[in-house]
């Protein structure tokens, strides 16, 4: 068995006097695909925060591609380590969160240019193959603001996947979208799934996808890993009613 | 400008000459009526100088003088707001800082400079500060603290506005979105990089026409340099005024040009600040659908 690309331990997280997640333990492997689903306020999103991050786990230890760490106070060696592991991490919020003062093109070159500090023009030739990728390489001077959410997504992962990243992580990405544009978002996604081998970890109640693409589907509930399994083995029979029931809400 | 007139129905029940006039009175556009009231403001003005023997001659002699004047205005504006800029930039930096030194300064900052005439602080850094080097510093250092008039005046008031600049500022930096920080966090990017590459540009256009408010203010405040007893070279309109008017008796004529001066120039730069508003409101909007 190989190393996992995603290896979590004991990962709390509080707000204040709420606990969130009350122990996560989870391995993810190289090119897995991982879809959490669960009801709302049940710690999908701050799973998510927490692996790259975004969010300060109380307790617990991420790792990512080989760069550990842990929680604790906020040193300058550690947040060396949080930038590391951010590096091999690209993440796709729900709001896309474009930058709007910048083109297309610009969004995707900005991290690759600033933060590996690599060469303009390898930058723009990678930049705007991943945007013949996603299928948007004639908006590549156009800023966000005049594309539609759909397209703004895909340009999104497009910025994400400029960094080279072993690990995507997305936090219901369809979920802002008019219905008939959750399709191009979700086929890029599966692309890169199938033909990138990408280890991806996708919060979504699109449970098509999850039945396509997923490897692996967990269940958050009240911030633990309530039951996983392969995406056959929860459409056929959850093991926990409580699993069951959400599934048959959903679907 | 709205015509106020149109859309009022003339009441049917009016006879005679008070009838005509409501219907003469109705065809007036209001901005032809406010341009009437304008007018018979300026005739009674004009009455009221003549019958206090008013000296048109003299005016007209050194009001060029005076209107000279507007060049130190604007310099003195120019250089305080760019000096205010930079420190309502660093306030604001400051204000928005989990760092305890950077949010306790900026806050000890805005509060002091906010919180005291501007008029005081102006002497404050004419007569007080030299005495307080004098008593920290070596000879030779302390003198570096005496300024002339003029500076002393600028640093004062870019000190002031850049007070009041750093809410603005820190309103503008909250106003970004934080999904935007968010999103360059996650691509790797330092609070540095996050602060220079993404909020700031973004901020900068929420806080561009307010600055220009500030700007147009800060014309009007920097009249207060005179007080500090600047010399004719550095006189803005209201010092040469004083000057001019003291030695001839002549402070109404002086005084009114200076003030015509102020009006002029907070009028020009009012209608640059009003083009730059529509222009930045314009912004990334959306001309066209995708
Ligand atoms: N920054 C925060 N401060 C305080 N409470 C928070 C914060 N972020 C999340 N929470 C709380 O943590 C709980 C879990 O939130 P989280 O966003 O992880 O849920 P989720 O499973 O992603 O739900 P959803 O499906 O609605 O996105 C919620 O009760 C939420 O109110
Ligand atoms: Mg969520």
């Amino acid at each position: 068995m190989t190393e996992p690309m995603i290896r979590v331990r004991g990962l709390h997280k509080s707000f204040g006097a709420l606990e969130v997640l009350k122990g996560i333990d989870i391995d993810i492997h190289p090119g897995e695909v991982v879809v959490l689903f669960g009801r709302s306020g049940s710690g999908k999103s701050t799973f998510l925060r927490c692996v790259n991050f975004l969010e300060e786990p109380t307790t617990g230890s991420v790792e990512v591609a080989g760069v550990e760490v842990s929680a604790g106070p906020p040193t300058r060696q550690r947040k060396s380590a949080i930038r590391d592991l951010r590096i091999r991490c690209g993440m796709v919020f729900q709001q896309f969160n474009l930058f709007p003062h910048m083109t297309v093109i610009e969004n995707v070159m900005e991290a690759p240019l600033r933060v590996k500090g690599e060469s303009t023009a390898d930058v723009r030739d990678r930049a705007l193959a991943l945007l013949v990728d996603v299928g948007l390489d004639d908006k590549a001077d156009e800023h966000p603001i005049r594309l539609s959410g759909g397209q703004q997504q895909r340009v999104a992962i497009a910025r994400a996947l400029a960094m080279q990243p072993q690990v995507m992580l997305f936090d219901e990405p369809t979920s802002a979208l008019d219905p008939e544009l959750i399709h191009e978002v979700l086929a890029v996604m599966k692309r890169l799934a199938e033909t990138h081998s990408t280890t991806m970890v996708v919060v979504t109640h699109e449970m098509g996808f999850a039945r396509e693409v997923a490897d692996r589907m967990c269940f958050f509930h009240e911030g633990i890993i309530f039951e996983q399994g392969t995406p056959a083995e929860m459409f056929a029979q959850a093991r926990e009613p409580e699993t069951q029931r959400f599934l048959d809400a959903v679907i | 400008m709205t015509n106020k007139a149109d859309g009022e129905a003339v009441p049917q029940t009016r006879h005679g000459l008070a009838h005509s006039l409501e219907v003469a009175s109705l065809r007036v556009p209001f901005r032809v009526k406010v341009a009437l009231v304008w007018a018979v403001i300026a005739v009674l003005l004009a009455v009221a100088f003549t019958r206090s023997g008013f000296d048109v001659e003299w005016m007209i002699e050194k009001a060029p003088a005076i209107v000279k004047g507007a060049w130190v205005t604007v310099l003195f504006s120019v250089i305080a707001i760019t000096g205010a800029t930079l420190l309502a930039l660093l306030g604001a930096l400051g204000r928005v800082s989990r760092n305890p030194i950077a949010y306790g300064v900026s806050g000890f900052y805005t509060s002091f400079f906010r919180g005291t005439p501007l008029i005081v602080q102006l002497f404050l850094w004419y007569l007080a500060l030299p005495q307080l080097a004098q008593g920290l510093l070596p000879q030779e250092y302390a003198q570096w603290f005496i300024w002339p008039a003029q500076v002393a005046g600028i640093v004062g008031i870019a000190f002031n506005y850049g007070a009041y600049m750093t809410e603005i500022f820190r309103s503008g930096i909250e106003a970004v979105p934080h999904g935007q920080s968010e999103a360059a966090e996650a691509l790797g990017m330092s609070y540095r990089q996050r602060m220079r590459r993404v909020v700031l540009p973004q901020a900068a256009r929420i806080v561009i026409p307010p600055t220009g408010n500030e700007f147009i203010a800060m014309i009007k405040d920097t009249a207060l340099i005179g007080l500090l007893g600047t010399t004719l070279l550095w006189a803005d309109p209201f010092r040469v005024a004083q000057l001019t008017g003291k030695a001839d008796f002549r402070n109404l004529e002086a005084l009114i040009v200076a003030a015509l001066v102020y009006w002029g120039l907070t009028g020009i730069f009012s209608f640059f600040q009003r083009k730059l508003e529509t222009r930045m409101s314009k912004g990334y909007v959306r001309t066209v659908p995708a």
